[in-house]
């Protein structure tokens, strides 16, 4: 029988994974990848959360939410590693320095 | 029985995503943890998230992902490698962060109803938005077009700069 606590798990698998990716990685869009993960993540707990435990479509709502914010995150943020590669001729977040005194 | 070899594909691409050493095989380990993401959604009775998974995330957001591995990088410039830094003390932090999630979410005596969202959950959803969430879903569309419109701008070239 498949609970809630499995979804949980698996969620927070997804997560830390996600937060692994954003912490090691030094290309930008590898870290837009790992963020993706982690927005994954919470929607499935929040699914999870409206199947088991409201019963209602509350948790749904939100994620359809979630998912019209991530589209817009990751243009924004695309558009500024385009800005920053056409500056530096690299992908790699640790070259982005230029506002370091 | 779905719902272990749906989390495999899924734990195992996102594995994948992370720790691979070529960018080409994050982006399309990517597209499997979305395909196991909206298989849990249809296991969970979520057909309409489902749906929107599928067409947002693997049409727009990972097409998005690819572009930009595509023009970050010179053309001949084949083998995309993507550099890995503080890998222990990034595992470390990870690892600890998920211990810590799931001691917390086994321990919590969660409130589970015995009530189930109506099945097919398309013409439900849509009365929901067009009644009581009207007015989050005009202020979600607005973030998009600003988005949009600020992307734009972004990388825009500019000629008299």
């Amino acid at each position: 029988m498949i609970g809630l606590h499995h979804y949980l798990v698996l969620s927070a698998a997804l997560f830390s994974l996600g937060v692994l990716g954003v912490l090691t990685r030094r290309n930008a869009v590898n870290v837009l990848m790992g963020i993706e993960l982690i927005l994954n993540s919470a929607n499935v707990n929040l699914v999870a959360f409206s199947r088991y435990g409201t019963g209602n479509l509350q948790g749904q709502m939100f994620a359809v939410f979630v998912i019209v914010v991530a589209a817009a995150e990751v243009a924004v943020a695309l558009a500024i590693v385009l800005t920053l590669y056409r500056l530096r001729r690299t992908p790699n977040l640790d070259d982005a320095d230029m506002l370091r005194g | 029985m779905v719902f272990y070899v749906l989390a495999a594909i899924t734990v195992g691409s996102a594995a994948v995503v992370v720790l691979a050493r070529s960018l080409i095989y994050s982006a399309f380990s990517l597209l499997f943890t979305f395909f196991g993401v909206a298989g849990l959604y249809v296991l969970l009775g979520a057909d309409f998230l489902a749906a929107t998974q599928l067409l947002v995330y693997v049409g727009g957001i990972l097409v998005l992902l690819l572009f930009g591995v595509m023009l970050t990088h010179k053309i001949y410039d084949l083998d995309l490698r993507s550099e890995v830094t503080q890998f222990v003390p990034g595992l470390i932090v990870s690892a600890g962060l998920f211990l810590i999630i799931v001691l917390t979410a086994l321990r919590t005596e969660w409130r589970v109803g015995p009530g189930r969202p109506p099945e097919p959950t398309t013409a439900e959803i849509g009365k929901l938005f067009m009644g009581p969430y009207l007015l989050p879903f005009e202020a979600a569309s607005i973030l998009l077009l600003v988005a949009l419109m600020g992307a734009a701008m972004i990388v825009r070239r500019r000629r008299d700069a």
